[in-house]
């Protein structure tokens, strides 16, 4: 049944053009980013190579493409995951699925791997650009696998985020905006105040707030360190924030 | 909640496919639903009636499982709708008043997912598809996009999906909106059909439209349930002429059938409240003067004479044009 709503989903996004334009969008400043970075290596390389240990092509330009990936993920999920619940209420198909025998938690797993299934896409297609140059230089794998499971984790918070706002309004574009706000908040969040607690002496409290600082997480993973406690903070926030979805839900139906 | 004693009795019996009792729901201080009692058999057709704002959407809701009761239970085929929703939604075909059709996919596509939302087995769910398709006349379109199609054959694609699973229960919320006379013709034609091995609730506005597909009719009024009867006792009601007659003095019902069977024309008298006889007369003979005679001549104090509510439009118009439900 999840899997049902997952692929209908899907398709819908899909065909609607909103998915087009963002994986256009993603896919020409990541390109551009990939090929200056490129640039700036081969000009350096010679200088690199006089280092007793000099970093590599991974550390120099996979790592940094990835990260403009993690970046355009604050603005790209909230257009993609704006109409999965919204729009459905405001088109009333949402009674389809509520009246079918489907429980509310299924149609929200349905709707989130939905759109996991997108950014997965587009995590794929950014990947294949210094995938592309594993033939002509040696690619540290672990440290590309570590980044990539970061960038994965990241994409699934940002999406359970954006779910939970689409659940909250009938209007696409008040969802995109509400959930691109939550998400920068959240970022200021993890550099802000995680820190400031930490200073303090705060350290509990800090390693909470930490769970609502997904960028913050994504860092040690992007270097190629497999940090468990920010691998539980984003599994915590996705699944935080799935829950809320779920009960929001539920509230409707009981609120009318 | 205290189930009322009708229904508890009844609780075994296997052909009820939906029971609720008490249904109730309050938005805010608002009542919309207030205490319904409601059971349907296999092989019926319910005809739902109200004025605009009678709560009769609000009690679809409620049956389908899509807005919580504030008080009150539904089963749907002896399965309780709040405990097991989801065990009892399977037994449910649902066509709410906005078609909740996606836009951008086919006819076909759009069927397909039905079926899969409601478990339609994938051996079966092509079958089942074409089955639906052919049943609502969309064949011709079954490749076409919904967004491009008419409000009517919009209708019918909504349709299709509430039978596309075959479902125990059918409850459609006025089905029958925007279609051209002659799909309207099809359409009851469908119910019809279906009411033969399913169960339908149908909410409508068009009268005629229940006393020609509708096996029994209820009535609501300010969330209330104001009448409920057979068609069939409905269409004796003004097969036959009735007159209702009003007499200050009264005898027993009894003295009174048997003084009034001696006119010609009566066929048979019934108390219709107080000092209010309902008589059933022939359609031949008009035994009005013979009864006005006989009461004078008694002294029964004959207060009003004439025909009793003849239809369906009379029955619905006079519960529910004043304010005070009866």
């Amino acid at each position: 049944m999840i899997f049902t709503i997952a692929s209908k989903d899907l398709k819908s996004l899909f065909t609607s053009p909103i998915a087009w334009v963002v994986l256009t969008f993603v896919q020409i400043i990541v390109g551009y980013g990939f090929l200056k970075r490129f640039d700036d290596f081969l000009n350096v390389q010679p200088q690199l190579l006089q280092l007793p240990s000099p970093p590599g092509f991974t550390e120099l330009v996979a790592a940094p493409t990835f990260s403009t990936a993690a970046a355009i993920m604050l603005f790209a999920v909230p257009l993609l995951a704006m109409r999965l619940i919204a729009e459905e209420r405001r088109n009333q198909t949402m009674v389809l699925l509520t009246s079918a025998p489907i429980s509310i938690t299924d149609i929200v797993l349905g709707k989130f791997l939905a759109i996991l299934g997108m950014l997965l896409i587009i995590l794929s297609l950014i990947s294949l650009m210094p995938l592309s140059l594993s033939t002509a230089t040696q690619l540290d794998y672990r440290l590309i696998g570590s980044i990539f499971l970061g960038l994965t984790l990241t994409a699934a918070a940002f999406s359970a985020v954006s779910l939970y706002v689409s659940s909250l309004t009938t209007h696409p574009i008040v969802a995109a905006l509400g959930a691109f706000g939550v998400l920068i908040a959240m970022v200021f969040m993890g550099e802000n105040i995680g820190d400031n607690l930490q200073a303090r002496g705060l350290g509990v409290l800090a390693a909470f707030v930490q769970i609502f600082s997904p960028v913050k997480n994504y860092e040690p993973l992007g270097r190629g360190l497999l940090d468990s406690y920010a691998i539980v903070c984003l599994l915590l926030l996705t699944a935080l924030f799935l829950a809320l979805t779920v009960r929001q839900l539920e509230a409707r139906r009981l609120r009318g | 909640m205290p189930v009322p004693a009708e229904f508890a009795q009844s609780t075994t019996a296997p052909a009820a496919t939906i029971r609720a009792s008490g249904l109730s729901r309050r938005f805010g201080t608002h009542t919309a639903v207030n205490g319904i009692n409601l059971e349907l058999r296999r092989g019926e057709v319910l005809g739902f009636l109200g004025p605009n704002g009678a709560g009769k959407t609000t009690t679809m809701q409620m049956l389908t499982g899509n807005l919580a009761p504030s008080a009150g239970s539904v089963s749907i085929c002896g399965v309780d709708m709040l405990d097991m929703p989801v065990e009892a939604k399977m037994h449910i075909g649902y066509l709410p008043e906005t078609p909740p059709l996606y836009r951008d996919m086919t006819v076909t596509e759009f069927l397909d997912l039905a079926a899969r939302l409601h478990r339609v087995p994938g051996a079966r769910r092509r079958a089942a598809v074409e089955k639906a398709r052919e049943r609502c006349g969309l064949s011709d379109v079954s490749r076409k996009l919904i967004g491009t199609l008419s409000k009517g054959y919009q209708q019918r694609v909504g349709i299709a999906q509430a039978i596309v699973h075959e479902p125990d229960v059918i409850i459609l919320d006025e089905p029958t909106v925007g279609l051209d006379p002659n799909q309207i013709r099809d359409i009851r034609t469908l119910i019809r059909e279906l009411g033969s091995a399913h169960s339908v609730i149908l909410s409508t506005h068009i009268l005629p439209e229940v006393e020609a597909i509708c096996d029994r009719v209820q009535i609501m009024h300010h969330g209330k349930m104001v009448y409920t009867d057979t068609i069939a006792g409905l269409k004796l009601l003004h097969s036959g002429r009735t007159l209702l007659v009003g007499l200050h003095h009264a005898p027993a019902i009894d003295e009174l059938r048997a003084a009034l069977n001696k006119i010609a024309g009566v066929v048979e008298t019934e108390s219709a409240g107080e000092n209010l006889f309902r008589v059933r007369v022939a359609a031949d003979v008009d035994p009005t003067e013979g009864i006005v005679a006989l009461a004078a001549e008694r002294l029964w104090g004959l207060r009003q004479i004439g025909p009793a509510q003849t239809s369906l439009e009379d029955v619905f118009v006079n519960l529910t044009r004043n304010d005070t439900p009866q």
